[in-house]
């Protein structure tokens, strides 16, 4: 057996067991989904075929088209906003904090990471609520006379997703930072680039990668969320996921939580594609 | 059949067995609510027997049948689920025959035999085990309690923004329909249709539509001030923080919510499972049902009074019950058509 032979045997002995687990876990699973999605509900009882049914409903319900609608809006702003946020934190750690604290400085910002999610959604709730530190501060201050109503709003949901990934941003921009010459930000100086320049010009493309890889993971983790819209959003209006829930939970609707389910999978795979010029999940 | 066996065997030698013989049917998996997972519960029905109970917690009875559906005979021995949809499990096939001369249903509250819900074609399949009231919990500090007397009072105008709504569209739309003049047993699709504009006027005077636990926290930090749908569940497990919690039954009247308990049909080991059932439903495991950690309820079984203390018993207002027996109803029952509509008005409530 030749040697490019034996390696390619090799090779594929070693992807075997990943291949294995993604068609069995993976792949089956979801072209079970997508045939259960053309299925269709007799009563209570689920009548296999080819129905276009639940995708014409999702499509002309409003409930359903704007529960989609909700679940883009606020897994945009989240990104956007995330994005804003932490890329300045990433870059003072890697820029500003000496090499031997910036250990401690990841370590500090990826601490909410350690506590439960559903606990700290609803520790948001205590900070977020009429009588929370949130509002306690403010009245304190001065600077407000009557509490904000920010618990169960949208406000409220995007805090919550807001806290959770400029974490998780902040760790593959931060990644992308430190593996940057400083070599091209003196380049750009020494040939009259001001600082704003160099950043715009010479920083923000070469770190696109990890912004970009950073706001596809919190584009997919967002949307596909229904906890803390749940929680902080106090049911004020309905996202995908929690319209999927409700079918899967209260009326053992499979066909249509399934559709719902690929109508998901089909947003996330169109953010993969537009993002994949730039995506690096190597970075992550 | 099997469970016949357990008529003639003493609970005591199939405790002595089960602790004398290891490896044998030494779990017990039981698909529960999440008021069964207080040890205080669980744990002297394991040290009798020697078992260990595993506890699955499951909410909505789509999501419990489902879960019975995908699983193999003698997965699930036990299931706990909402008295009104035994009916619906034993037509699935999800549920064992009971021995009914075995179960204390004679020391029940009459209203609570439920065998309307219970017995199916003659034949027992479950025991009815806790009940309490979707109805209106309120800070008595905060509102007035004579407006919770009457429902109209929640869309008036005075307490906009200060309504949380349970979020499970059975109770809440049978207590829409009770403040409407409809009894639940009558809601039909053309009735549907004339709770529509209560229920969205109930959700615009609503600042949230909550799960438990996320009602219980609205109200316990005064971000709403009553929750629709509430009830002694609700409040008893927050009464020793907050003594101005408190709930009521309006004048238009309240649901009467209850589960049962029940053999999981080709469960390995029948016997044991019937003994955790009766256990359950005994005045010991009635007692520690009513008061477990996660929600409070009325044990269906009545000699549990004997072992309530009397600030549990006020708490639960264990001397109104009869009265309040008489003013509540019984969840809606609809047909899959039914069940299918309400649940799309509550969505379209829920993203009005």
């Amino acid at each position: 057996m030749s040697l490019a032979a034996r390696d390619r045997r090799l090779a594929w002995g070693l992807l075997a067991p990943a291949l294995l687990w993604t068609a069995a876990f993976f792949i089956l699973p979801f072209l079970g989904m997508v045939a259960l999605s053309f299925a269709h509900m007799e009563g209570r009882q689920i009548v296999h075929g080819f129905d276009a049914g639940n995708y014409v409903r999702i499509f002309t319900d409003w409930t359903m088209l704007k529960a989609l609608i909700n679940s883009l809006e606020i897994t945009a702003v989240v990104t956007v906003i995330s994005i804003v946020l932490a890329y300045p934190l990433a870059a003072i750690i890697a820029f500003r904090v000496p090499v031997r604290w910036q250990r401690l400085a990841l370590l500090l910002a990826v601490l909410p990471f350690w506590t439960s999610y559903v606990v700290r959604s609803y520790s948001w709730l205590l900070v977020l609520g009429q009588n929370g530190v949130v509002n306690q501060t403010l009245l304190g201050l001065g600077l407000i006379a009557e509490p904000l109503q920010i618990a169960s709003t949208r406000a409220a949901t995007v805090i919550g997703f807001v806290h959770f990934f400029v974490m998780l941003l902040t760790l593959t921009i931060y990644a992308n930072l430190i593996q940057l010459s400083p070599n091209y930000a003196r380049a750009a100086q020494d040939l009259g680039a001001g600082r704003w320049q160099t950043f715009a010009h010479v920083i923000l493309p070469l770190t696109l990668p990890g912004v970009v890889t950073g706001a596809f993971l919190t584009f997919v983790l967002c949307i596909g969320d229904y906890i803390t819209p749940q929680i902080l959003g106090g049911n004020a209006e309905l996202t995908l996921p929690q319209l999927i829930m409700l079918q899967l939970g209260r009326s053992g609707n499979f066909p249509l939580a399934s559709a719902l389910s690929v109508i998901l999978m089909a947003v996330v795979t169109l953010a993969y594609v537009t993002s994949s010029r730039w995506l690096r999940l190597d970075r992550v | 059949m099997e469970m016949t066996m357990a008529r003639n065997l003493p609970a005591t030698c199939l405790a002595l067995l089960m602790t004398a013989t290891p490896g044998l049917a030494q779990e017990l998996n039981a698909l529960v609510w999440c008021d069964h997972t207080d040890p205080a519960l669980i744990r002297p029905f394991e040290e009798k027997f020697g078992v260990k109970v595993n506890l699955k917690e499951y909410e909505g009875t789509a999501a419990g049948l489902a879960i019975l559906e995908q699983s193999r005979p003698g997965d699930w021995d036990v299931l706990v689920i909402d008295a009104v949809d035994v009916k619906r499990a034993v037509e699935a096939g999800h549920l064992a025959e009971l021995p009914a001369d075995q179960l204390p249903t004679a020391d029940f509250f009459p209203e609570l035999v439920m065998a309307e819900n219970n017995v199916v074609d003659g034949k027992t399949y479950a025991v009815t085990e806790k009940f309490g009231y979707n109805t209106i919990s309120y800070d008595k500090s905060k509102v007035d309690p004579a407006d919770m007397e009457d429902m109209a009072s929640l869309t008036s105008g005075k307490y906009d923004g200060r309504i949380a709504i349970y979020d499970y569209y059975l109770p809440v739309l049978g207590l829409v329909a009770l403040g409407q003049g409809v009894n639940t047993a009558d809601i039909t699709a053309d009735t549907l249709a004339t709770l529509r504009e209560p229920l969205m006027a109930l959700r615009k005077a609503s600042k949230q539509v909550s799960e438990v636990v996320a009602a219980q926290t609205a109200l316990a930090t005064g971000e709403v001030d009553i929750v629709v749908g509430g009830g002694e569940w609700l409040t008893a497990v927050l009464a020793s923080e907050n003594p101005n919690l408190d709930w009521t039954i309006p004048k238009q009247g309240a649901l009467r919510w209850a589960q049962s308990i029940g053999v999981v049909a080709g469960s390995s080991q029948p016997d044991l499972a019937l003994e955790f059932v009766k256990y359950i439903v005994s005045p010991e495991g009635q007692a520690a049902l009513a008061t477990s950690s996660c929600y409070w309820g009325m044990p269906a079984n009545a000699k549990a009074g004997d072992l309530l203390d009397d600030e549990a018993k006020a708490i639960l207002r264990w001397d109104r019950q009869p009265e309040y027996l008489s003013r509540a109803q019984l969840y809606p029952i609809p047909d899959a058509a039914l069940d299918t509509a309400m649940q799309d008005l509550w969505t379209e409530m829920l993203n009005q």
